[in-house]
């Protein structure tokens, strides 16, 4: 049986996402923004959303995530997105509304907007990539690095005493009202994406359900702002990030 | 005995020549090119042992830029 013939005659058990449009993606080689794309993509396909859901993107790398999956978007201002997010969701309640954005973004100067928004329980999902870094503008420091972490602004590794501690921004989410529901997750072995799917997939219908404000954390690599290969990076990521970020949910009401 | 056949397509164009596939298959099945780039100047992923692949599609969950379609067939033996 040759290659051809299986594909030819055999069953198709995996197929690039139909909601991912045919551009390249800007991201480096190897980065989780790509791997979440795909998820959220196939999660919307799946649930049948693709006419009424509404994305946010971000300031940080993901800035053209409007180019990527073919669904409406609105571009926010930096750390805006729970804003804007907040005016569509209330003004289009059957639409599903997310945000998809950086821990810069999230956790730094969009800090405000996150937590009102999810103490406001506004219904929407709030997709946070943490890859402890500011990757789009040459990988400084974000709240989220860890302690020690080297980057552009701690060449000698973040301290606590001057750069204060790494925040942990889902768990201080997690305690609002407004929250569903609340997990960690992660891109960086198979078994973890397939869970990060079906995270996606319970926060998408909790907006369907309108449940208030879920939040999908995705513990993620920048392989350019960590100075690693790809393969190192995951490495990076099991063995230090999982420590201070451990995976799974935070809260499920 | 049943036995399950995979293989895959890769979108060579597409790929970054990341390695995360290569990393994920369980099966030694897959390698970046040695020499050969695509247009953008990357290393792209092949299929340097077809013979092994299981049609698990770890290579394609876990591939950032979505290139990897994967088949599978299974085959009665004897
Ligand atoms: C008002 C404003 N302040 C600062 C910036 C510079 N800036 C662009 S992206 C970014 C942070 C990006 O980091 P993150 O949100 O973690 O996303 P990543 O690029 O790592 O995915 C900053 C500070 C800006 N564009 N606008
Ligand atoms: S800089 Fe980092 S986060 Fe941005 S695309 Fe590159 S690897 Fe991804
Ligand atoms: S489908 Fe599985 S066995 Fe085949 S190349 Fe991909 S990871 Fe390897
Ligand atoms: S994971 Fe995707 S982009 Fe990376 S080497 Fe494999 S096929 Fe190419």
């Amino acid at each position: 049986m040759t290659t051809e013939e299986i594909i030819q005659s055999g069953k198709k058990v995996y197929e690039r996402p139909r909601l991912l449009t045919e551009n390249i993606t800007h991201y480096c080689p190897g980065c989780g923004h790509g791997v979440v794309h795909k998820l959220v993509a196939e999660v919307i396909d799946e649930l049948g959303i693709e006419d009424r859901t509404v994305g946010v993107a971000p300031v940080g790398c993901a800035v053209f995530a409007y180019n990527y999956i073919d669904v409406d978007w609105i571009e926010a201002a930096h750390g805006r997105a729970p804003a804007i997010a907040t005016a569509v969701s209330r003004l289009y309640p059957n639409d599903v509304v997310f945000t998809y954005q950086g821990d810069g973004d999230l956790a730094a100067i969009g800090t405000a907007e996150t937590i009102h928004a999810a103490n406001r329980g506004e219904n929407i999902v709030i997709i946070f990539i943490n890859n402890a870094i500011y990757g789009m503008t040459g990988g400084q420091m974000a709240p989220t690095t860890l302690l020690g972490q080297k980057t552009a602004t701690t060449p000698y590794g973040r301290q606590a005493d001057l750069n204060g501690f790494p925040i942990k921004i889902s768990d201080i989410l997690a305690q609002l009202d407004g929250t569903c529901y609340v997990t960690r997750q992660a891109v960086f072995t198979t078994a973890a994406t397939r869970k990060t799917k079906a995270a996606l997939k319970k926060a998408f219908q909790n907006a369907m359900a309108h449940k208030g404000t879920s939040v999908v954390e995705v513990v993620s690599n920048c392989p350019s702002g960590w100075k690693l290969s790809p393969e190192k990076a995951n490495e990076w990521l099991n063995e230090h990030m999982l420590e201070k970020y451990p995976l799974g949910d935070i809260k499920n009401v | 005995m049943a036995k399950v056949k995979g293989a895959v397509t890769i979108d060579e164009n597409r790929c970054k020549g990341c390695d995360l596939c290569v990393v994920a298959c369980p099966t030694d099945t897959l390698m970046l090119q040695p020499k050969e780039v695509n247009d953008r100047g990357y290393h792209f992923a092949f299929m340097k042992n077809p013979d092994n692949c299981i049609g698990c599609a770890s290579c394609a969950i876990v591939c950032p830029d979505g290139c990897i379609e994967v088949y599978r067939m299974t085959l009665q033996q004897a």
